[in-house]
């Protein structure tokens, strides 16, 4: 039974893409519950195919994990064959695993929090669309099919985010997401030129195998790898590309939850992973380039996000924040940390969107912290499992954050001490913004009853607990943060799971890090990643609580940097002057030269047009004259 | 008597098919008839399926008679086509000669 379903893993993808095509006909005659209800069974339909998937892979030898599933020839052209085929190895199921997974917890929640939305169908349909599209893009067999999803992930995200589109920020959010991601793809289109140009195929297994074997030579593979993570930090939203994440939070929470925190944002990190042995064939500068800019991006967005007051805004940056960990290890050669942070991630950070979008919801669509307040004594399931959600971002033990949080800063420290030490003051500052956005939220006075004076119009405002269906959810994320570090825990080879199951694809790349001094002594970097989180919470404690310290949220913080606003005027100045001077070139030189032709062309046949003269008998003379001169060759040609 | 015989060889249909040839060939140029045009086509089809038959002949090859049957049902199949334009034309505008029927030109 098992074995079916490998064999037909088109099916996980194939199930959400029927969900949608389903509800794009039908619709408005499902109506409000009901097309929820079949998006949601699609998607916990692939759940359940993956699972069997999972045990299936598990029950083979660790070098048989491994099965290309071809459906059909996509582009059979000279030597580019494409198949439109799907790969399942240790790496593509663990995604597909909690894409599936958490996509059916959010699709559920979803229902609850739509509720009454006039456009209720249509997201249902824009969600499933995204399962489809992500689901290929991380089972994809070659750069193809996963850049397939990565477009289609690309356009159902700015459909979501701008799914209130009358509203004219989530708008504008949309379209910047859009294009932002753009320039990510162009990086990533070039690297799939480069790439079947130098291998000859777009396949993984082909790729990486002319890694392996060193036929890649290097200045290609750094051409690829740095390709591709331009790639990267477009989708996944890195220096200096993330601008349009925080943003996108614009869109529907579940949408931020699923698509913005647990998975479209990852899929760079998925990318940079898949091509692992390209990126370990590369100069040595290659992934200290990508350290870098994850680093980079940790540090500045943590710092952003300590002085945000948008509820959604802080866990924006704080994913960019996360996102930049991954990176982090991946510049590191942390390959499995850098997977079991993304899972861990996904987890509590979907846990904290959904647990904001259920605030949000209580509230009344109030998305400001300055507003809230004491909000754990009327909604308490709430409350308790972001509270879960916290510990876990935050890197207390023995919730899931700590572990990953802790195995990428192990292999930073082997890697460089100087980031080691831009990691833990990011750890150290992402305790303290999660925490001020808790005690915010649900600790100390509760301020919304202000704001229910200010509008009166609202009657009586008491923030009420969201219904079942939404907390649902909650919980089993919240089980999840808790437990999430089990997968992997560094005690001994035993308790690495993580690391045994994706050994067979990203072994050979993985940074050895077992005789340095950091892995001898992990024990002591354990101790303190727990001392600077628990700094960081009572730092926080002390400002926000107990109002010992005073606030440090400069107005340049709470504005990025300017980073925005600087990006947007270079757009708008120069950026616009050299779009309008390729514009002139376009339309006068690139025109000019296809209009030039087509005006050479009409004149020359407009004198040729002349020898027409309309009389059939001239015709006739020529046609005569023509094959008495034929003749005449032919008989000559004879006689000499 | 038996000198007053003439056998024809196959020259002399060589001969009388270029004959034929150029008749319709010059008749085309000069007339300006449609229909004595047509017929002039037709004489010069004819023409060479004489030649087809007399080589055919010669060179014991049935393929050359052959031909002609195609070339037969091919005519007669652009006769259909050619004199049902012709007639319209005519009833259209009666009188006509081929030079008028100049829209076509450049």
């Amino acid at each position: 039974m098992t074995g079916f379903f490998i064999d037909h893993l088109w099916l996980v993808p194939v199930l959400p893409l029927f969900g949608a095509l389903v509800i794009m006909v039908l619709g408005r005659r499902l109506g409000e519950p009901k097309a929820g209800w079949l998006a949601s069974s699609m998607t916990i339909g692939s759940f359940f195919i993956t699972v069997s998937v999972f045990f299936n892979l598990l029950s083979r030898p660790a070098d048989e994990r491994h099965q290309v599933v071809t459906m059909f020839k996509w582009l059979p052209v000279g030597s580019l064959q494409v198949d439109m085929a799907l790969l399942a190895d240790p790496l593509s199921i663990t995604m597909a695993l909690f894409i599936t997974g958490i996509g059916s917890l959010i699709h559920l929640y979803a229902i609850g929090y739509m509720h009454g939305d006039p456009k209720f169908p249509k997201f249902f349909l824009y969600l499933n669309l995204f399962v489809f599209s992500m689901l290929m893009l991380v089972l994809g067999e070659n750069l193809l099919v996963t850049f397939l999803g990565w477009e289609g992930v690309g356009a159902c995200s700015y459909f979501l985010i701008s799914f209130w589109h009358t509203r004219d920020s989530a708008a504008v959010a949309g379209k910047k997401a859009f294009v932002t991601n753009r320039i990510g793809d162009f990086g990533v289109m070039t690297a799939m030129f480069l790439a079947f140009s130098a291998v000859g195929t777009l396949s993984y297994d082909g790729i990486n195998e002319a890694a392996h074997h060193g036929s890649l030579a290097p200045v290609t593979a750094t051409a690829i790898a740095m390709l591709l993570f331009v790639g990267a930090c477009g989708k996944s939203a890195q220096l200096p590309l993330y601008l349009w994440l925080p943003d996108a939070m614009e869109g529907p929470t579940p949408v931020s939850a699923l698509i913005h925190a647990a998975t479209m944002v990852t899929s760079g990190v998925f990318l940079m992973t898949r091509m692992s042995p390209v990126l370990h064939e590369s100069y040595s500068w290659a992934p200290m380039v990508i350290a870098c800019v994850g680093a980079a991006t940790a540090l500045y967005a943590a710092t952003v996000a300590v002085a945000q007051n948008d509820i959604k805004k802080v866990l924006a940056y704080s994913t960019v924040s996360q996102l930049g960990f991954m990176f982090l290890a991946i510049g590191s050669g942390a390959y499995v940390a850098a997977i079991f942070h993304m899972i861990t991630h996904a987890f509590f950070k979907a846990l904290l969107f959904l647990g904001s979008g259920s605030v949000i919801h209580g509230m009344h669509h109030e998305q400001d912290m300055r507003r809230m307040g004491a909000l754990r004594k009327v909604m308490p399931v709430t409350a308790i499992t972001f509270i879960v959600g916290w510990l876990a971002i935050a890197g207390v033990p023995p919730f899931a954050g700590f572990w990953s949080k802790d195995e990428i800063l192990l292999y930073v420290y082997a890697n460089n001490r100087g980031l080691y030490v831009v990691g833990v003051v990011t750890a150290l500052l992402t305790a303290y913004y999660m925490t001020r956005q808790v005690i915010m939220v649900f600790y100390g006075e509760a301020k919304w009853n202000d704001h229910a004076a200010e509008n009166g119009a609202h009657g009586d405002f008491t923030p009420h607990e969201s219904p079942r269906i939404m907390l649902m959810p909650l919980v089993v994320l919240a089980g999840l943060a808790m437990v999430g570090g089990a997968l992997q825990l560094p005690f001994s080879k035993k308790t690495a799971f993580l690391e045994h199951w994706l050994a067979p694809v990203v072994e050979e790349s993985e940074a050895h890090i077992h005789e340095t001094w950091a892995y001898q002594n992990k024990y002591l970097l354990l101790g303190v990643a727990v001392v600077v989180a628990t700094l960081g919470i009572f730092a926080a404690i002390a400002v926000y609580a107990k109002h010992k310290i005073k606030a440090i949220e400069p107005k340049i913080l709470e504005q990025a940097w300017n980073y925005d606003a600087t990006a947007s005027k270079l757009v708008s100045g120069p950026g616009n002057a050299l779009f309008n001077g390729v514009a002139w070139v376009d339309a006068h030189v690139v025109d000019g030269a296809v209009n030039g032709t087509a005006t050479i062309v009409r004149q020359v046949a407009g004198q040729v047009r002349k020898s027409q003269s309309g009389f059939v008998r001239a015709y006739a003379a020529v046609i005569t004259v023509g094959v008495v001169v034929l003749l005449a060759w032919f008989v000559l040609r004879g006689l000499i | 008597m038996n000198a007053l015989v003439v056998v024809p060889t196959t020259t002399w249909y060589l001969l009388l098919s270029a004959v034929l040839f150029t008749i319709g060939t010059v008749g085309v140029l000069v007339r300006r008839n449609p229909l004595v045009m047509f017929m002039c086509i037709e004489l010069m089809l004819n023409a060479v399926n004489l030649t087809f038959v007399t080589l055919g002949r010669r060179l014991n090859d049935i393929d050359g008679q052959a031909i002609v049957f195609f070339v037969l049902v091919v005519a007669a199949a652009e006769v259909v086509v050619g004199l049902g334009i012709i007639v319209a034309i005519m009833r259209r505008r009666s009188g006509i000669t081929v030079d008028d029927l100049a829209e076509l030109k450049g």
